[in-house]
């Protein structure tokens, strides 16, 4: 918001002459329709709001027009002067406007600081930039980064969850307060399209509900409302309070406690956390969120590259943590483009190298498992062959094209298989932010661009599997 | 006047940033970037030289965290008034190169010296003041709505709309015309109506 312009045109003491200030009138001001504001236009009856010590008797209901001034009512001079503050705001009634106007002609000392209250008005400004260029972050930390290395950094896998939860919290404050219940369509592939409504403030609790398994796998306290504000070790000290966490919503999440209970499986866990969670703030939600991904950061760049390979515990899967961190990244971004859809704002996907990180995880990684699991589970067509561990198999080549893209080889007949390139009996070609949309199920198998070639049910059963990696 | 929670973040981010905590840069910079963007360009004008004073802030900050001293002001002011600073020594190299006459690069400073008193004055009032203000110029709220919302007498509510923009106005110039300096409240130098 870059506010009103409450500015008079040529600064602040451009009046007609040194001893007589003049002060403009609200109708010059914000034209003949007043400030953009609905209240400004249906004026509170002042009747029932008489100015305290105002003689009742001195309120005769004045004219709607301004020129009637005979007929304003009476304001005694002390309450015309403490009301020389919400004048220049614009937030008294319209009576009471007009009672100050009146009274600005025949009293110079109320004139003079009149116009001083109202230039002052103007220096009320939205402290922050809307507009900051999201790719601003890295560079500033790169360069910072590259004049004084960091003793401890946050690794390198940590890296596109700190950047999205970045990006994240930016779109969410360019919102402002005003859309925590604006209604998101999030969309899965549950062996079909799915897709459910919920409110932004529920996308983002959705997000910190699964975010803190891997708090809880690194020990963090649950709900980082308090708790997870000390340290992970001492001398630290905590994070402080979190932006718009008021002393009321933490007493509620105080006896909101049992979190630690919450159910692993990410769909169940994220219902539990709704229905603890449901009456705190658009504010708090995001403040709980912000301060657990924080806390993320810094507690993986205290343990070092060494916990990457630690297990968060998923329910009915695990992760290891550099692809938990990974997996977070890339639904951070998916829901944060669901947010912005939903409000019809911008949002760009991350940047190349972080995407080609996510792509990685996801082609390399997440997609041998879920192929795996669908065969086991007869859902695929294409024939399998036994193959041991670590032998070469038969492969499908993956070209990611785009920023952040790459060629993946990826084993189709079994996750421990080696994928030759040798043996490679299929080749897919799709675009790096269309390939991050199948798998997290917004765009179906069925209906996503691609150039292929080679054998037609192995690529089938790779799409299908890459759709089934999406969730709630 | 900061409230006690604010000092201890802030020492805390300086201690972590001393450490060479690189988490604690990200924090920063979420935290305070654009309060940075926007004094720069608001001094300068242009969003790219504006992303020139930032990289230039948080890499001076990054290096040098114990040029902050808790003692003379929250880490906010001190990044606001290193802000300035950088922005206004900024903008007369462009002068020096060409680029605005003289007269201009002086409204200009005069224009952002004002307004950075004005944010000091703002973030440093007491709370109370700045949450009827902000109640009115923010979310625009009628005087009689805040009082309701903020649980005082509508008389108490315009006292503290008109006593907040007395204290903001202490930012203007008097008379129109600058003393010229470029500092900041935070520095004791540029203090004007604080002391």
């Amino acid at each position: 918001m870059s506010g009103p312009a409450y500015r008079n045109g040529d600064g602040p003491h451009s009046g007609d002459g040194a001893n007589e200030p003049r002060v403009p009138y609200q109708r010059e001001q914000f034209g003949p329709h007043g400030p953009e504001r609905g209240s400004y236009e249906e004026p509170a009856p002042y009747e029932q709001h008489g100015p305290a010590g105002s003689a009742a008797g001195d309120l005769v209901a004045g004219e709607q027009d301004p020129e009637a001034q005979p007929q304003l009512p009476h304001y005694d001079h002390r309450t015309l002067k403490s009301l020389l503050g919400a004048w220049a705001l614009s937030v008294c009634s319209h009576d009471e406007s007009l009672a100050v106007e009146v009274h600005l002609t025949d009293c110079a000392t109320c004139a003079e600081e009149a116009l001083r209250l109202r230039d002052a008005v103007g220096l009320l400004h939205q402290e922050e930039s809307l507009d900051l260029d999201p790719l601003l972050r890295a560079r500033v930390l790169e360069g910072c980064l590259g004049r004084r290395p960091a003793r401890i950094p946050v690794p390198e896998w940590a890296g596109p969850y700190d950047a999205e939860a970045a990006r994240l919290d930016a779109l969410l404050r360019d919102l402002g307060d005003d859309y925590w219940k604006a209604p998101v369509e999030l969309k899965w592939h549950a062996g079909e399209p799915r897709s459910e409504r919920f409110t932004v403030a529920q996308v983002i609790g959705h997000l910190t509900a699964v975010d803190s398994l891997i708090a809880r796998s690194l020990g963090l306290p649950p709900d980082s409302g308090e708790a997870a504000a000390d340290p992970p070790r001492p001398g630290l000290g905590g994070l402080g309070l979190g932006l718009g966490m008021g002393i009321a919503s933490r007493a509620r999440l105080r006896r909101s406690r049992g979190l630690g209970d919450f159910p692993l499986e990410p769909v169940e866990r994220t219902t539990a956390h709704w229905a603890t969670h449901s009456m705190l703030p658009g504010s708090t939600v995001r403040s709980l969120w912000r301060e657990q991904s924080h806390n993320l950061v810094r507690t993986v760049s205290f343990a070092g590259s060494g916990a990457a390979g630690l297990d968060v515990d998923y329910g009915s899967f695990a992760l290891p943590l550099e692809d938990a961190f990974l997996d977070r990244a890339f639904e951070c971004w998916i829901h944060a483009n669901d947010i912005a859809d939903a409000v019809d704002y911008p949002y760009d996907p991350p940047a190349p190298r972080n995407l080609n990180r996510i792509i990685d995880m996801v082609a390399a990684r997440l997609l041998p498992e879920a192929l795996a699991d669908r065969r086991r589970a007869g859902l695929t067509t294409s024939p399998t062959r036994l193959v041991a561990a670590g032998a070469p198999g038969r492969s499908l080549l993956l070209e990611v094209e785009g920023k952040g893209g790459g060629r993946w080889y990826l084993p189709l007949d079994s996750p421990g298989a080696v994928a030759s390139p040798e043996e490679t009996v299929a080749h897919v070609a799709m675009d790096s932010v269309e390939f991050c949309q199948l798998a997290a199920g917004h765009i179906e198998p069925e209906r996503i661009a691609f150039g292929q070639s080679g054998d037609r049910d192995v690529i089938r059963d790779v799409l299908f599997a890459a759709a089934s990696l999406s969730r709630l | 006047m900061a409230t006690p929670a604010p000092q201890r973040w802030d020492r805390k981010m300086q201690q972590r940033l001393a450490r060479g905590e690189e988490a604690a840069l990200g924090e920063l910079y979420d935290r305070y970037a654009s309060l940075v963007h926007s004094l720069a360009s608001r001094v300068l004008g242009d969003d790219e030289a504006a992303n020139h004073i930032t990289r230039e802030v948080f890499g001076y900050i990054w290096e040098n965290p114990d040029a902050y001293d808790p003692k003379h002001g929250s880490l906010r002011s001190w990044i606001a008034t290193l802000t300035q600073r950088q922005a206004v020594h900024r903008l007369r190299q462009l002068q020096n190169r060409g680029r605005s006459t003289p007269d201009e690069v002086e409204a200009r400073v005069r224009r952002a010296n004002t307004a950075a008193r004005a944010d000091f004055i703002v973030t440093s009032m007491p709370a109370p003041l700045r949450a009827a203000l902000e109640l009115a110029y923010r979310d625009r709220v009628d005087y009689r709505t805040a009082a309701a919302g903020l649980g005082v007498s509508e008389d108490e509510a315009r006292r503290r709309l008109r006593l907040g923009l007395q204290l903001l106005s202490t930012a203007m110039e008097p008379g129109g015309h600058t003393d010229g300096h470029t500092g900041h409240p935070h520095d004791p130098r540029g203090q004007r109506g604080h002391r």
